[in-house]
């Protein structure tokens, strides 16, 4: 499944790095259910959020500036953060 | 020229840490005497976690690599839930949860935290003082041949590199490939060519005999 990451700047601890907010990608895998880090870094009630592996190419983070476009970068993306596109 | 800085040695000597504590340095210090002078920990239980954590080294997760090597439904149990396949081999892993990824003819994995360290201490004890660094955590990413050329690992142009950034609750085991002329070696043998950077995947298995 294609997603793609929230281009959205909040403050707090947020575990979504900048490099790869707006990207594009593909699920890799679900990790489970997790507290969100966001209001568990607080000690405030958490919510549980679905933790899912999001695959990138270089080419869609890095643009023409990629190493080598075909390599892949894979990270842990929250639920909330990921918009399905198709 | 006065050489009074250096050591007999001719090294430089290291700087005393006798400057003030810091916050974090004096909260750590309260926090950890109130908790005891209240009851809810000993001295010895802060003893106790310290030595657990000096424990763990990366021998213990080259005896995981080198029993994927040798066992292939260990292998298996080990690439679909990388902490319960520890955790069945008589490892206290806590409550980390480990993805193992296997490097093969075509793929070679990396791992990184370029929000801040996260490493499976857990298993591999702490983490080499680099792997910290805002060098090697914001280039990885962005220029990953490139950083594993710097650590003496040229990779040829028909191995995709699969950089894994560890943002969040998942911790990584890179499984190295198993060096050729191995055959004849026992799990205890091959154990000894598993690197600790082999597992970040910075580096790969040493060959016998190296």
């Amino acid at each position: 499944m294609k997603v793609q990451v929230a281009d959205r700047w909040p403050p707090g601890h947020i575990r979504t790095p900048g490099y790869l907010r707006g990207k594009i990608g593909e699920v890799e895998r679900s990790c489970g259910p997790f507290n969100n880090p966001e209001q568990n870094a607080y000690r405030l009630p958490a919510d549980s959020r679905e933790l899912i592996r999001v695959r990138f190419t270089m080419a869609e983070i890095w643009g023409a500036d990629a190493e080598r476009p075909d390599d892949i970068l894979e990270a842990e993306i929250y639920s909330h953060w990921l918009t399905p596109l198709d | 020229m006065p050489h009074d800085h250096l050591s007999p040695s001719g090294h430089p000597y290291r700087a005393d840490n006798d400057a003030p504590l810091t916050y974090w340095q004096t909260m750590e210090i309260a926090v950890r005497e109130l908790l005891i002078e209240k009851g809810h920990i000993t001295a010895e239980d802060v003893h106790a976690q310290i030595d657990a954590m000096d424990a763990r080294s990366p021998a213990m997760g080259a005896a995981v690599v080198a029993r994927a090597w040798t066992d292939a439904d260990f292998k298996r149990q080990l690439l679909d839930d990388g902490s319960a396949a520890c955790r069945d081999m008589g490892f206290d892993i806590g409550p980390m949860h480990l993805i193992a990824l296997e490097n093969t003819a075509d793929i070679h994995n990396v791992v990184v935290c370029t929000l801040c360290s996260c490493y499976p201490r857990n298993l591999l004890g702490l983490p080499p003082d680099w792997y910290k660094s805002r060098e090697y955590r914001s280039r990885t990413v962005r220029e990953p041949r490139k950083v594993l050329a710097e650590f003496g690992l040229t990779l040829p142009d028909t191995v995709t590199v699969r950089v894994h950034d560890s943002t969040a609750d998942m911790r990584y085991l890179v499984v190295p490939a198993r060096p050729a002329g191995t055959e004849g070696l026992d799990a205890d043998a091959l154990a000894a060519l598993v690197t600790r950077d082999s597992m970040i995947g910075v580096g790969i298995a040493k060959q016998p005999g190296a």
